[in-house]
């Protein structure tokens, strides 16, 4: 692969004053209860334009790992205007999250729907609003990005027997490549490292990294086996994978084989380039661990917060989902998925197992289509309009926690 | 090039087990992978995506992909058989033993309907 043409590979991005610029410029209607929900997509469709999105929280009551999720997704570098939607009586602030915004030099405003004549007022005033900002958004100066300067997620979801022999192998390709080039890659889904805590300790960049490392992968164990769920499902089975250990082995092969520089929790930017171990799932707490990942849209989210620009997922099955945000690269390591969902599916790295390309070639042609995604080609997600997001309450130390008695 | 007829995927060279990528019939099939490639004899069947053993595993013994354990033989192996939740088993999930072999739907949750007044 040639690393030199990859080196001068360069696009414009969206300058967001001292912070990591952006390869959108979106406007983000966040609502701040489930009650302003309705309100915040009337604002966001009415305003009909591609780059205004919604995401929110639906709790009243607030909780320290949503309220993390929506400031860590209010000043991610694509965004440059947020309007915070609020009903009024909600625990989750609307002017604090525009404050935060405001204050990384984000356009941002809030409107509470009680206060602002109910709905239809409330609409009005926010469309008025949102088309404000696009016109501002305009104006937002351009500056230079290459691969050094991308944070990349990935996941996998629906996973078959391709994607740990073709998918995932062609994304850990392209995340040597971007590790080498001074990028940061993040890669997730510790629930499916079930047997390879030798495997991820041998990766571990330090004697700190490989603590948090440890320390994780045992919390996701214990959760494993207190809840008597593995991250495996019926479908898997059907597909040929017999054991969590063998869907493992294929959902690491995305993390390429560079050093783990450590573990980041939701909303923890990294803080330094490198490879990391994003930890989504819930550390244990009075109420016992909640929920894992509900579905493929949190995992994406929770990578999103990390302030990744864009993200890859990869599926052997088919997967048809988006995200607010960022956009997602849908990879398929299977020919036949890729063909029967061509209007979905961004990449067929299903290719190498035909015998017709080989993976250096092929996380070569990944990098590109990348490459072409930051300077502002839309992924098949993003023409369609697929903008899901998911943020649950969740409980989540802020670090990887190493507790004092452990050394 | 591209190839052509059932074939099988083995990851590395230390691996028990291959990745059928075509549906293989009973009977020759092609192995291939590290370069390598050679004919072999499947003695069933073997659903595309699934494991065909290409060496014998005994009773007990760990299966082997990727270069790493994933998981232990619960029944003697020959090579050429199919390999799957019938035959091996998680060192960890010891749910996934109870599944269809075929479907991987769960047989261990009830879904009787309580009964009407």
């Amino acid at each position: 692969m040639d690393l030199q043409e990859w080196k001068e590979m360069s696009w414009l991005g969206y300058r967001r004053g001292n912070g990591s610029p952006g390869i959108r410029n979106k406007v983000l209607v966040v609502y701040t209860v489930e009650c302003a929900s309705h309100v915040a997509r009337e604002i966001a469709g009415q305003a009909g334009h591609p780059d205004v999105e919604v995401i929110g929280f639906g709790g009243c009551t607030d909780n320290a790992y949503a309220i993390h999720m929506l400031l860590s997704l209010v000043t991610h570098p694509n965004v440059g205007a947020v309007l915070a939607v609020g009903l009024g009586c909600e625990y989750t602030r609307a002017e604090r999250l525009a404050e935060a915004a405001q204050e990384r030099g984000r356009e941002a405003a809030y409107l509470m729907i009680q206060e602002n004549g109910g709905t239809l007022e409330s609409i009005r005033r926010g469309v008025e609003t949102v088309h404000r900002m696009l016109e501002k958004l305009k104006d937002t100066p351009r500056t230079p990005m290459g691969f050094r300067d991308l944070v990349v997620g990935a996941e996998c979801g629906g996973s078959d027997f391709t994607s740990g022999l073709a998918g995932n192998v062609v994304v850990g390709k392209f995340y040597d490549m971007l590790e080498e080039l001074g990028g940061t890659p993040v890669f997730e889904e510790i629930v499916e490292a079930v047997g390879l805590k030798a495997l991820l300790l041998e990766r571990a960049a330090d004697e700190k990294a490989g603590r948090e490392l440890a320390w994780t992968y045992d919390k996701a164990l214990d959760y494993c086996r207190s809840v008597r769920q593995y991250s495996v499902s019926p479908g898997n089975f059907a597909g040929g994978l017999t054991t969590i250990e063998e869907k493992s082995m294929g959902a690491f092969a995305k993390s390429g084989t560079k050093p783990i520089k450590g573990v980041l929790k939701a909303a923890m930017v990294p803080p330094a380039k490198g490879l990391w171990l994003l930890d989504s799932t819930p550390d244990p707490h009075f109420m016992q661990f909640g929920i894992t990942n509900p579905n493929d849209n949190e995992g994406l989210m929770a990578l999103i917060s990390c302030g990744c620009h864009l993200t890859i997922l990869v599926t052997g099955r088919g997967n048809v989902t988006g995200s607010a945000v960022a956009p997602v690269v849908k990879v398929t390591g299977n020919h036949e998925t890729f063909t029967k969902l061509e209007g979905d599916m961004d990449f067929d790295a299903g290719l190498v197992l035909e015998g017709e390309a080989t993976l250096e070639e092929t996380a070569t042609r990944l990098g590109k289509y990348i490459g072409s995604v930051c300077g502002g080609r839309r992924t098949k997600g993003e023409v369609l309009g697929h903008k899901e997001f998911c943020i649950p309450y969740k409980y989540q130390e802020k670090e990887a926690a190493i507790r004092p008695c452990e050394g | 090039m591209k190839k052509q007829g059932a074939r099988a995927f083995q990851i590395t060279s230390g691996d028990n087990v291959a990745t059928a990528l075509t549906v293989i019939p009973e009977g020759t099939f092609l192995l291939f992978g590290g370069g390598q490639e050679e004919l072999r004899e499947a003695a069933e069947e073997i659903p595309r995506g699934h494991k065909v053993a290409v060496r014998p595993v005994g009773k007990g013994e760990p299966v082997i992909k990727y270069g790493v354990s994933i998981g232990e033989a619960t029944a003697d192996i020959r090579p050429g058989q199919w390999v799957h939740l019938h035959c091996m088993k998680s060192c960890y999930d010891e749910r996934s033993s109870g599944l269809d072999i075929h479907t991987g739907i769960p047989a261990d949750i009830p879904y009787g309907l309580p009964e009407d007044n």
